[in-house]
This record gives C-alpha cells, sequence and structure tokens, in this order.
C-alpha cells in the first residue's frame, strides 16, 4: 500500500465523478475513482483512503452490497453514500449498515464540502483510535449509553419512562464536526420522521452539517439550555446534551432500524 | 354425419322412436279387438244362418225330400260371403252340398268339420255354440274361412217318422256344416292398419316440425347466441353482453354468462389499473433517479461557480438563478419519489383545517377556472387529531376533484365545514380484553372479525353445544355462530377454558327479559348482553360512563350533477368509476381505506342534479 488518496469516488455516471472530483479538489483532497463497486474494490486492495462516496443505484452491485463487502473485509475507511433515489427508507439504511453520512442527489457544492469536511475528520478519529500506543492526543469518545438506540453515528435516542422520547447527537458526529458555531433546531409541536433532517449543526467555517433523525414522532419539548450553551452538547451528549423530546408515533416498528448501544460496548 | 351430431336431430330421432312404438301397441290391441268383434258379428251370423237353415230342413228330413233339401241350401249358399253349406251324415259322407263335386265324398274324423266333436277318443254329444266354429284356411294362399258346424241330433219326430231311417237310440244324426269366407273382414282389418300407419307417419311428420320449430327458438338461436358471445369474449371484447330476457335455464345461463363477462373485465381492469399504477411508481422512481443524476451536474458546477464568482455581482446573481431553480426541481423531483413510494402511514398531530388549506393551495387555479365559490365555514376549537397529514391530504384532494369535475364549467359552489362532535362509544368502541370469573381470558385471536380479534365462547342451546364468536365492538351485532339456534332460543354461555358459567342468574335483560351474560374487562368494568338469540340488548357501564368519543367531522358539499341514488352504495368500491376512461376508478377506494385505517367513518349523500356531499369522521385520538 504504497499510494495514499484523501477520497476514493465511486459512481457509474461520469458527470457526476467529475462534478464530485471538482469539489473534491478545490478542497485540496487528492482523489481516485471508480465507476463501478467492482472496480472500486480492486483499488481498495492495493490502495487505501481516507474517505469513499459511493453511489447506491449502480448496476451488478450496488451502493449496499458494496458496503458490506467492506464491513467484511474490515476497511475501516469510513463511507458515505449518495443516490438519486433518495427516499427515507434508503436514508435510514445507508446509516444503519454503517456509512457515516447519506447525501441525496442533486447536492451542492457546499452541501457536498461539509460532508467531505466531516468524512476527513471521522476519518482523522477513527485512525487515532485504532492505533494504539499513540496516546499522547489524550483524544477520546464518549460512548453511548446502554440501553439507548442509535442511528448511524448520527443520532441517538433513550426511551423515558413516560413513554415519551429523548433525542440528541453522538459525541462521535460532533468530534467530526469540530468547533461548533451553531445549531438550528425546530420547534415544539413540529413532527419528525425517521431518517429526515431534524438538526443542523454550522461549524466554525459556517459549513452546515445535517442530523438524520432516529425516530418519528412530535416534539414537545426542546432543550433550550444547548440553544444557550452550545457546549454543553460536546461535554455531556448523552444527557444533559439532548436535544428534543418526543411523543413517538410508532416506536416498535422503528426501532428495529437502529443499532443498541448495548452492543457496542 | 353432421346431421346426427345436432340435438334437433337426435331430439326428432328420439321422440319418432318412441311415438312409433307407442302408437304400434296402441294399433295393435286396437285392430286385434276391431277385428275380434268382426269376427264375432260374422261368427253370430253364420251361427243364426245355421239355425235357420237347420229349422227350415227339418219338416224336409222328415219328409225326406231330398231335392227340396239340396234346393234350400243352394238358395241360401248365394248369399255373399257363403263358401258353401254341406250336410255330412254320422258317418262322415257328404250327402248335401252346394259343391256338387263334394257329393258322396267321406271325411275323416281329423277333418275341420267334425274334429270339434271328435277331437277325444270319445266324441262329444253336445257341442256349446261357442265350440261350433272354427277359423282356417282351405290352403295356404287363400284368404281365411269361417266355418260353422251344427249337429242335427236326433229327436222323437225322427225315429218316429214314417222312414225309420233313424233308430231312437242315435244322438247325433249328422252335421250342417256352413263356411263363410273371411275375405271382407280381413280387407277391413288391413284398412285399419293402413290408417293407423298412415296416422303415425303423420304425426311423427307433425312432431318432427314442431320439434325443429321449438328447437329452433328454444335451444338452437340461444345457444348460437351464447357460442358467439363466447366467442366474442375469447378475442377478448369483454364489453359484449347478451341481455336475454328468457326466464329459462338458459336465460340463466346467460345471465350468469353476461355476470362471467363483467366479473371478468372487472378483474381485467384491476389488473390492468395495479399494474398502471405499478408503472407510475417505477416510471416515477426512474424519472426520478434519471433526472437527479444531470441535476447533480447543474447543481455541483453552478454552485462551485457561484463560489468562484464571489467578485463579479452580475454574474453572481444569475447563477443564484440557476442554483435556485435547480434547487426547486430537486424538490420536484422529491415529490415525484414521495408520491410513487408505497409510503408506509407516517402518523403526526394533523391540524385539520391545515391539511384542507394545504390541499386548497394546490387546486386554487382549477376552482377559479371552473368559476367556483368556496366556502370555508371552519371550527376554530376542533383539536388537532392523530393522523397520517399526507394522506388526510389525498382524502381532501381526491374529494375536492371530484366535486370540481361534478360542478363542470358551469360553475357552482364548494363549501367545507368542519366541527368537533361526539359519538356514543355504543357501536364504536373496540373491546380488547375479556375473561371469565377464574381470570381466562376470552379473546380469540386467530378468528377475527372485522379485522379484529373476536370473543370465543362455549354456547349450549336445548338441543347442541359448539362455539360463539363475538363480535369484539362494543354495540355491533357481527357475531359467528358457530352452530344453530332457533329464533329467541336463549344460549347459555361458557368458558371455553374452564367451562364456568357467563350467566348471571339474579339479572335479566331489561328488554326481553332474559337471562345476562357477563364479560369481565380487566380495568374497565364489564359487558352485559342478553342471551336471546337475536336479542341485541348490550351494556358496558365503564365506558358508557366515561361518555361519548370526540370526532372530528368534515362535510364537503358541491352543487355539482350529483350521483344516481342507485350507484350510492358503490362508488367506495374498487375501479368503480363514473368517469369512464378518464377515471381510475381507485380514488374513493383509497379515501374509503385510509379513512379506515385511521378508524374513521365516511359516508356520501347525494341528490341528482343538486349536489353531492361527503361527510368524513375521524377520531381525534385512534389508539
Amino acid at each position: 500500500m504504497s499510494k495514499k488518496y484523501d477520497i476514493l469516488i465511486i459512481d457509474d455516471e461520469e458527470v457526476i465523478i467529475n462534478a464530485i472530483n471538482m469539489i473534491a479538489k478545490f478542497n485540496e483532497y487528492t482523489t481516485a475513482s471508480a465507476t463501478n463497486a467492482t472496480e472500486a474494490l480492486t483499488l481498495l486492495d492495493e490502495t487505501s483512503f481516507n474517505l469513499i462516496i459511493t453511489d447506491i443505484m449502480m448496476p451488478k452491485m450496488d451502493g449496499f452490497q458494496f458496503l458490506e463487502i467492506v464491513n467484511r473485509k474490515k476497511i475501516k475507511t469510513p463511507v458515505i453514500m449518495t443516490t438519486g433515489y433518495s427516499t427515507l427508507e434508503n436514508a435510514v439504511k445507508a446509516l444503519n449498515c454503517g456509512a457515516i453520512a447519506f447525501v441525496p442527489k442533486p447536492f451542492t457544492f457546499e452541501e457536498l464540502t461539509s460532508v467531505f469536511k466531516r468524512g476527513i475528520e471521522y476519518s482523522k478519529i477513527s485512525n487515532k483510535l485504532f492505533s494504539r500506543g499513540n496516546s499522547d492526543d489524550l483524544l477520546s469518545i464518549i460512548p453511548c449509553p446502554p440501553k439507548y438506540y442509535r442511528l448511524g453515528f448520527d443520532s441517538w435516542m433513550n426511551e423515558e419512562f413516560e413513554g415519551t422520547v429523548k433525542i440528541g447527537v453522538t459525541d462521535l458526529f460532533l468530534n467530526s464536526v469540530g468547533s461548533l458555531d451553531n445549531i438550528d433546531l425546530m420547534s415544539v409541536d413540529e413532527n419528525i420522521y425517521q431518517g429526515n433532517s431534524v438538526l443542523k449543526v454550522v461549524d466554525s467555517d459556517e459549513y452546515i452539517h445535517q442530523v438524520l433523525s432516529p425516530i418519528s414522532g412530535k416534539i414537545v419539548s426542546v432543550n433550550e439550555k444547548v440553544l444557550e450553551n452550545i457546549n454543553l452538547l460536546a461535554k455531556d451528549p448523552y444527557f444533559d446534551g439532548w436535544i428534543y423530546t418526543i411523543i413517538p408515533f410508532s416506536l416498535k416498528a422503528e426501532i428495529n432500524n437502529l443499532t443498541s448501544c448495548s452492543s457496542d460496548i | 354425419m353432421k346431421i346426427f351430431k345436432k340435438i334437433g336431430t337426435r331430439l326428432i330421432l328420439a321422440v319418432s322412436f318412441t311415438v312409433i312404438i307407442i302408437i304400434g301397441v296402441f294399433a295393435y290391441f286396437n285392430i286385434e279387438s276391431h277385428s275380434n268383434n268382426l269376427i264375432s258379428e260374422v261368427e253370430r251370423h253364420a251361427n243364426q244362418l245355421s239355425e235357420t237353415v237347420k229349422n227350415t230342413m227339418q219338416f224336409d228330413m222328415l219328409l225326406n225330400n231330398r231335392e227340396h233339401i239340396a234346393r234350400v241350401i243352394k238358395t241360401v249358399a248365394k248369399e255373399d260371403g257363403i263358401k258353401y253349406i254341406r250336410i255330412l251324415n254320422k258317418k262322415g259322407e257328404i250327402i248335401y252340398s252346394t259343391d256338387s263335386t263334394q257329393l258322396g265324398l267321406m271325411l275323416d274324423k281329423k277333418a275341420e268339420s267334425c274334429y270339434a266333436c271328435h277331437s277325444e277318443n270319445e266324441p262329444l254329444q253336445k257341442l256349446s255354440i261357442n265350440e261350433r266354429t272354427r277359423i282356417f284356411k282351405l290352403n295356404s294362399d287363400s284368404s281365411s274361412t269361417l266355418g260353422v258346424i251344427n249337429p242335427i241330433y236326433n229327436e222323437q219326430s225322427c225315429w218316429n217318422a214314417d222312414c225309420h231311417a233313424h233308430s231312437s237310440e242315435q244322438t247325433v244324426l249328422g252335421v250342417l256344416d256352413i263356411t263363410v269366407d273371411l275375405k271382407e273382414v280381413e280387407r277391413l282389418t288391413n284398412n285399419s292398419k293402413r290408417d293407423v300407419a298412415l296416422f303415425a307417419l303423420i304425426a311423427i311428420v307433425v312432431i318432427a316440425i314442431i320439434l325443429r320449430v321449438l328447437v329452433k327458438i328454444l335451444i338452437q338461436k340461444p345457444v348460437r347466441e351464447l357460442l358467439q358471445a363466447t366467442n366474442y369474449v375469447a378475442v377478448g371484447n369483454l364489453s359484449h353482453r347478451i341481455n336475454s330476457s328468457r326466464k329459462d335455464e338458459i336465460g340463466k345461463l346467460a345471465d350468469s354468462f353476461d355476470n362471467m363477462t363483467v366479473k371478468l373485465a372487472e378483474a381485467r381492469m384491476q389488473l390492468f389499473q395495479s399494474d398502471k399504477m405499478a408503472s407510475i411508481g417505477r416510471l416515477a422512481a426512474g424519472v426520478a433517479h434519471e433526472i437527479n443524476n444531470p441535476l447533480t451536474g447543474v447543481l455541483t458546477y453552478s454552485s462551485f461557480l457561484l463560489k468562484r464568482v464571489k467578485n463579479n455581482p452580475e454574474m453572481k446573481a444569475d447563477l443564484e438563478v440557476i442554483v435556485r431553480e435547480t434547487k426547486r426541481s430537486r424538490e420536484i423531483v422529491k415529490g415525484l419519489l414521495d408520491f410513487s413510494r408505497q409510503s408506509t402511514p407516517k402518523k403526526g398531530t394533523v391540524e385539520i383545517a391545515e391539511v384542507i388549506d394545504n390541499t386548497l393551495a394546490v387546486i386554487s387555479n382549477q376552482l377559479k377556472i371552473n368559476h367556483i365559490i368556496l366556502e370555508k365555514k371552519y371550527d376554530k376549537k376542533i383539536p388537532q387529531i392523530m393522523a397520517d397529514a399526507n394522506q388526510i391530504q389525498q382524502v381532501f384532494l381526491n374529494l375536492l376533484i371530484n366535486a370540481i369535475d361534478a360542478i363542470g364549467k358551469t360553475g357552482g359552489t364548494i363549501s367545507i365545514t368542519t366541527k368537533e362532535i361526539f359519538l356514543s362509544p355504543y357501536g364504536t368502541f373496540q373491546i380488547r380484553n375479556a375473561m371469565c370469573p377464574n381470570s381466562h381470558s376470552l379473546m380469540d385471536e386467530k378468528h377475527k372479525i372485522d379485522g379484529f380479534p373476536s370473543i370465543k365462547l362455549k354456547a349450549k342451546s336445548s338441543q347442541n353445544e359448539g362455539f360463539i364468536n363475538l363480535d369484539p365492538i362494543y354495540g355491533k351485532h357481527q357475531h359467528h355462530y358457530g352452530i344453530q339456534f332457533k329464533e329467541n332460543e336463549i344460549i347459555n354461555l361458557f368458558c371455553p377454558q374452564c367451562g364456568v358459567s357467563l350467566l348471571d342468574e339474579n339479572k335479566k335483560s331489561p328488554t326481553c327479559g332474559a337471562p345476562v351474560y357477563n364479560l369481565i374487562i380487566p380495568d374497565n368494568g364489564k359487558v352485559e348482553g342478553c342471551t336471546r338469540f337475536n336479542c341485541h340488548w348490550q351494556k358496558w357501564d365503564a365506558v358508557d360512563s366515561a361518555g361519548d368519543i370526540n370526532f372530528v367531522e368534515i362535510k364537503i358539499s358541491d352543487t355539482g350533477s350529483g350521483i344516481d341514488p342507485k350507484f350510492l352504495n358503490k362508488i367506495f368500491e374498487p375501479f368503480y368509476s363514473t368517469k369512464g376512461q378518464q377515471g381510475t376508478g381507485l380514488g374513493l377506494s383509497v379515501i374509503w381505506g385510509i379513512i379506515n385505517n385511521h378508524k374513521g367513518k365516511i359516508s356520501v349523500d347525494s341528490t341528482l342534479n343538486e349536489g353531492t356531499t361527503f361527510t368524513i369522521h375521524l377520531p381525534v385520538c385512534y389508539e
């Protein structure tokens, strides 16, 4: 593995590869590309990448099958999934299968840049986490508490005694965003749906990062403390740093699309 | 031969055969009796003649006037049909005969004229009238003849006569034998036979003609129509109808054929529709995917350029338009994708007025074009409901488009009214859990009534026992009976698990006085009901006292063409459309499905040429 690139772009359309490549180049990332998943897997054997962005609907092997093989091969490179067939189901499935982000097509320059930024950061974090011995950075990611459920590494939910559910953002997501500048919350009485954007996090470079909701429901309260003090999010992401309390619509069905945090430890 | 394969020919052959047999048997007995009558008439006549001859000759015989006797015989024999008359003496010698060649011939005992008496060894002394005649043929090809023998008995005058020819010991002196020709009788009999045969022939021909006509009218024509109809259907013309006005079996067959064609057409339509919907879905998904890829190119490059031309305000403004419009396209495609998706209902809190207003925004142009005045009468205080806003919006959209179509280009009014109403739980509230006094659950998850688990009870009547599944909706009586009951019969009810009686001996049904059953509802009192087979009394105090259930009522009325009363009960059926080829016939059935999924109700009220009102009841909280 002599060569090393920042981003591997997989899409069956040349124009998309070119567009993504252009955005990556502008942000000074090095790239390689493949027009199908098989070609991409061969590339992965001889080259290492910091980040992979793959289309979902491709001939022969689709994005999900590709992601499964990547997981099976224990390739730690984070994967971003993108598709023109952007349904909530696809978004939830992508995150649940281990993708770090789901970007519906068509996307803007800014949307993709922010996802790249977070992806590269995520890659750095996971490299540090898995390279033991290099402990001088004192990097620590707070794990998601047991009995919580999470949607990929985006968001978590926890059922409360009253039947309401608390929702928040995972520490890994916050860490990959970097320094927070602002957050954009929804308001009480609004309905949220699993896989839909539920929170916009703005970083210091003014890039907007979307957090997808782990569950559907009606917002009954918003954590005002987080709005007052944005650092609370990073300080205590799983307890005091909650975002919304919601009344879930169909908890039982939707919980099947989530990962139990009990299995993380 | 092809002709023998036809029903008509076969029927005619069968009937002809039967007619021949019947007429044949009838004719045989008829002719037989007719000919017997004729013969006995001839017989009687011959006997009479024989007696007359005998009596006439008696005096001549006493005088032994032989010439006179011969003359008498000859005279008599001239009568029509008499072949010959002869007299034989005791020895068998022909002493008189009209046929002079026979005179003096000797007949033995076996001769036709003799054997009547001489068939036994001892000759008969007396011969009754009936035994005197016999029918025989002189030779095989001649006509039959009837012979009458008349024994001439010895009398006192005979042995006292002067001639002393006979002694007093003799019994029979001779035989008078008259032979009558039966040619005439045979001719008449043959005539009868010929008439009967002719009659049979005419009968067969007439019956055949009648049958032929009847078969043609009753069988061939309708069968040909049916055959033609099957051919039409076979080549795919499912709109062909026979429309038979007949009430017989073939008419019923034609009706059932028409019915089958209608069902076939419906099934084909259904297939076509579901196929069409699936195709639209696939198409939309495909289009979304195909358009999103080029849109990605446009959006990324334009947003990238926008980033790079910060110092050129003119170009920046232009690029902003491109980015904005591409983003708009993105939203349109997203909408298309949402439509195509078999979206699972996403329940949320819904503000009905807001959903209606969103829908009205979509069709505002159409309202304007069709000169429709909109009247909104919203109740501001109605609560939010738990529902899928998208699905509810689809309901309103469909109903409003129907209303616009019903009004047409001439203009009219659509009014939308919302209000909160309270409906009694009787007939709407579901019994979710019921137990016997020994705490055994009575719920039967396997046997559902209208989609809800029923309540299973063991039932005993005076004659038999079995199970009853009670409708779990309080006050609704679509029970399923596993055994039969008589009208007004009182049913004894037991727990199917422990057999404990569910009857409350101390309480009587207030409507008919029959015993009352009790179902224990955990944490929610008890449900009581009447045990009489067709008494529908039921009471659930705990639910009744909790008060009525609140619903949101939405009425959408138009002043359009209205719906024909005879179609009113069909409009919620899938693939029923009054719009002909224009409509999919799915709209109202989908609406019904959505409202039903929300545990709500939709009803329609319409007057032809005056307008239609749809009333929807949605429960405020349906879980």
